[in-house]
């Protein structure tokens, strides 16, 4: 396979460990932000493979884990009705919310559709005028061009019946919170490729300086991932703290400037909450005033709709690395993919999840 | 500073509604949610020893005469794809299932539900790729019903195929057989049927196209049980819930483990391309035309010798083996030497978001 299997290569994934052996005088604390890290991590089994000083523990930088309750209720009231297309990417769909899911709607004949871009729901609003065809705008900035793109679009063509339901949310404030808390742990950070080949990595400088912490910006094969601890171990071992680019052949300091210039023109930044942690300033985006009449909050006049967040869920804790998955007395027990607690243990990119369906136990292996 | 929590705390919790009230999509699925309703639903309504059996095909001895039942419907959507039809495919998936039994499939029953409006032409082309297909498996089509529903109502056309074999040999192969250090054969490319109806439903287009592999194996399973005999401990197609279901499905039901090594599965490149473009998982994407053959040991490398020989088995690989230790699951190693846990899905396999 081009471009995968030189990164999945194990002799250089064991030459890379040994070097991290070597490198690892001290106990670190690494955290991945990126639910996709996450996954590639669990599913290669590369934590396992680490000298025990590593401690990798699980960023916020899953999109379904972190978005708020309320917009899933929101979604699941829009979903429901009639005259309604609501669109989404797959994995928001099984998502709780406070009632229901979204896969309990369409069986209850709510009609909605999985698409694999919002240009494809932009497509359906123009061949169905008579309906509201709505695109549930989740994720990081990754997917904010298209998001940005789609609404640009629709407006560009009066199309007055497609609208997003936005939360979009921002990696950059979310590492301030986390290393604001007075319970942060960690000491380095793999900032997520695919964030950083549409922003570029320049925000992340004063971050690393004014915390003093290693960031490396890294990609999602085992071999990127190998990199980039070695890069923070080898940091953390000289009392360092820069920005790296482990993944130069994507990533280039300034980030696509096209898509960022789409982003800006669509969408400005707003508080946000995100799911287990609570409200960040200028933490996501909304679409700007000359936009609002493709904002599924005003069409549906939800704007108002506010839902507390359950209490008894740990996931917050896990989202800041500061808990895993297993020192929940849920996990795996009440909780589990089939009856979800927590978003953590929806999405696939989730901690809980990926622990549950690659480790299940911690003495497994 | 949040306080720690008690286990009681999460009875509050009012997210869990994994206990559906109506059917969801994630029961048709093949994974935990299927296999939850046939226990508690089905199994409880009709329960009976030889439904027990819960292998692909119903063995039954009729005073001596042993003969292997099984029935599958076919809703797959679009019904024309690269590499087939859903008629092709109601043919081959049900001579697949009765030939995991060991038995020689004999005949066929073809049950048609058809949606008002559905085109003639393409029914033709769908029932003349159903004779076609029966023909290269050696099997007849015996006796059929067809209905037709009003428009909306259906989907242009549903397809329910019951068959029944002959089990000719003494021994009959079975998901309780596996033993400790058997191997683990499968029989080619994984994943192909899967993506090419993705593929095909999502419009996306390949540089290579990616052909559905339906096939029926029943040929290949002869060559397999000449060369093995009752080395061959267990056959399985592994169609919905991919390569993870099957697997999981033999550790579970023999009380085994089964370690497979990721570098060991076939696949085709542009296949595994699409899986990584739509975020999904290769070894949960569906098969039409393959096998995994568990065999003991010493027989491996000649039933693997018989499967290179015949053209459906060309690319057959041994992935992997049983164990003793760790019943009921199923581990990796990784392509790079980490370890894992290959579990069943919940549900549906879901793209993911970024």
């Amino acid at each position: 396979m081009k471009y995968l299997d030189e990164f999945r290569d194990p002799v250089l994934a064991r030459r890379i460990l040994s070097e991290i052996r070597k490198t690892a005088a001290h106990p670190w604390v690494i955290m991945e932000i990126c639910g996709g890290q996450t996954h590639a991590i669990i599913k290669n089994g590369i934590d396992r493979l680490l000298p025990e000083e590593i401690e990798l523990v699980h960023g916020p930088g899953c999109p379904v884990c972190v978005t708020p309750l309320e917009l899933i209720d929101k979604a699941v009231e829009i979903a429901s009705q009639p005259n309604v297309i609501f669109t989404s990417f797959g994995d928001m769909l099984r998502v709780p919310g406070s009632k229901k899911d979204l896969f309990v709607v369409k069986s209850e004949g709510g009609d909605i559709r999985v698409v694999y871009s919002p240009l494809d729901a932009v497509e359906i609003a123009r061949k169905n005028p008579d309906k509201q065809v709505v695109f549930f705008a989740v994720g990081f900035e990754t997917t904010a061009p298209n998001n940005a793109m789609a609404v640009w679009e629709a407006h560009k063509e009066g199309l007055k019946n497609f609208s997003l339901l936005v939360s979009h949310v921002l990696v950059p404030p979310a590492i301030k919170a986390l290393m604001a808390s007075p319970r942060n742990r960690v000491q380095g950070y793999l900032a997520a490729g695919h964030v950083c080949t549409v922003m570029g990595y320049k925000e992340y400088e004063p971050i690393a300086e004014k915390y003093h912490v290693p960031i490396v910006v890294t990609g999602f094969e085992p071999l990127d991932i190998l990199e980039g601890v070695l890069r923070v171990v080898r940091q953390l071992e000289h009392g360092e703290a820069k920005v790296e680019n482990q993944y130069s052949r994507v990533v280039k300091r300034a980030g696509n400037l096209p898509a960022q210039e789409r982003i800006n023109r669509v969408f400005e930044k707003t508080n946000r909450k995100w799911r287990g942690i609570g409200e960040i300033p200028d933490s996501g985006f909304r679409l700007r005033p000359e936009y609002r009449e493709h904002d599924a909050n005003i069409i549906f006049q939800l704007e108002q709709l506010e839902v507390n967040e359950p209490a008894a869920c740990i996931s917050g804790e896990v989202l800041q690395g500061l808990k895993k998955p297993y020192e929940c007395p849920a996990f795996g027990k009440a909780c589990t993919p089939q009856t979800p607690l927590g978003a953590t243990m929806v999405s696939s990119e989730g901690a809980c999840a990926a622990y549950y369906t690659y480790y299940r136990h911690r003495s497994a292996m | 500073m949040k306080k720690e929590l008690a286990p009681e705390d999460f009875a509050q919790c009012p997210l869990p509604i994994g206990q559906h009230e109506t059917i969801q999509l994630g029961h048709g699925s093949g994974g935990k949610m299927m296999s939850d309703l046939i226990d508690k639903l089905f199994l409880w309504a009709f329960d009976n020893p030889l439904l027990r059996q819960m292998d692909d095909a119903a063995v039954l001895d009729l005073n001596g005469v042993r003969l292997a039942l099984s029935t599958d419907s076919f809703v797959v959507d679009p019904i024309f794809f690269p590499g087939g039809n859903i008629g092709e495919l109601a043919v081959n998936g049900t001579v697949n299932d009765i030939s995991m039994s060991g038995a020689r499939p004999l005949f066929l029953s073809v049950g048609m539900i058809l949606e008002e409006g559905f085109s003639l032409d393409e029914l033709r082309r769908i029932a003349e790729s159903m004779r076609t297909a029966a023909d290269h498996a050696g099997v007849k089509i015996v006796t059929g019903d067809t209905k037709v529903v009003n428009k909306g109502k259906g989907d242009k056309i549903y397809i329910n195929t019951t068959g029944m074999g002959l089990i000719e040999r003494n021994f009959v192969p079975s998901s309780r057989n596996l033993k400790s250090g058997d191997q683990i054969i499968l029989s080619g490319n994984i994943a192909e049927h899967g993506i090419a109806i993705l593929s095909q439903r999502e419009g996306l287009a390949f540089q290579v196209p990616i052909e559905s592999d339906t096939a029926s194996l029943n040929g290949l399973v002869t060559s397999i049980l000449d060369a093995g005999e009752e080395a061959v401990h267990s056959l399985r197609d592994p169609t919905r819930g991919g390569l993870t279901a099957t697997l999981n499905e033999f550790a579970k039901t023999s009380h085994v483990g089964i370690q497979i090594y990721e570098e060991k599965i076939p696949i085709q490149e542009p296949v595994s391309g699409a899986c990584e473009l739509l975020g999904l998982d290769p070894l949960y994407v569906a098969n039409e035309g393959k096998l995994v053959a568990v065999v003991a040991k010493n027989r491996a490398e000649k039933v693997l010798e018989a499967m290179h020989a015949h053209p459906l088995g060309a690319h057959s690989e041994i992935i992997g083996e049983v164990l003793a230790a760790k019943p009921g699951m199923v581990i990796m190693r990784t392509h790079i030497g980490g370890w894992r846990i290959v579990d069943t899905l919940v549900g549906e396999q879901l793209p993911r978001i970024c």
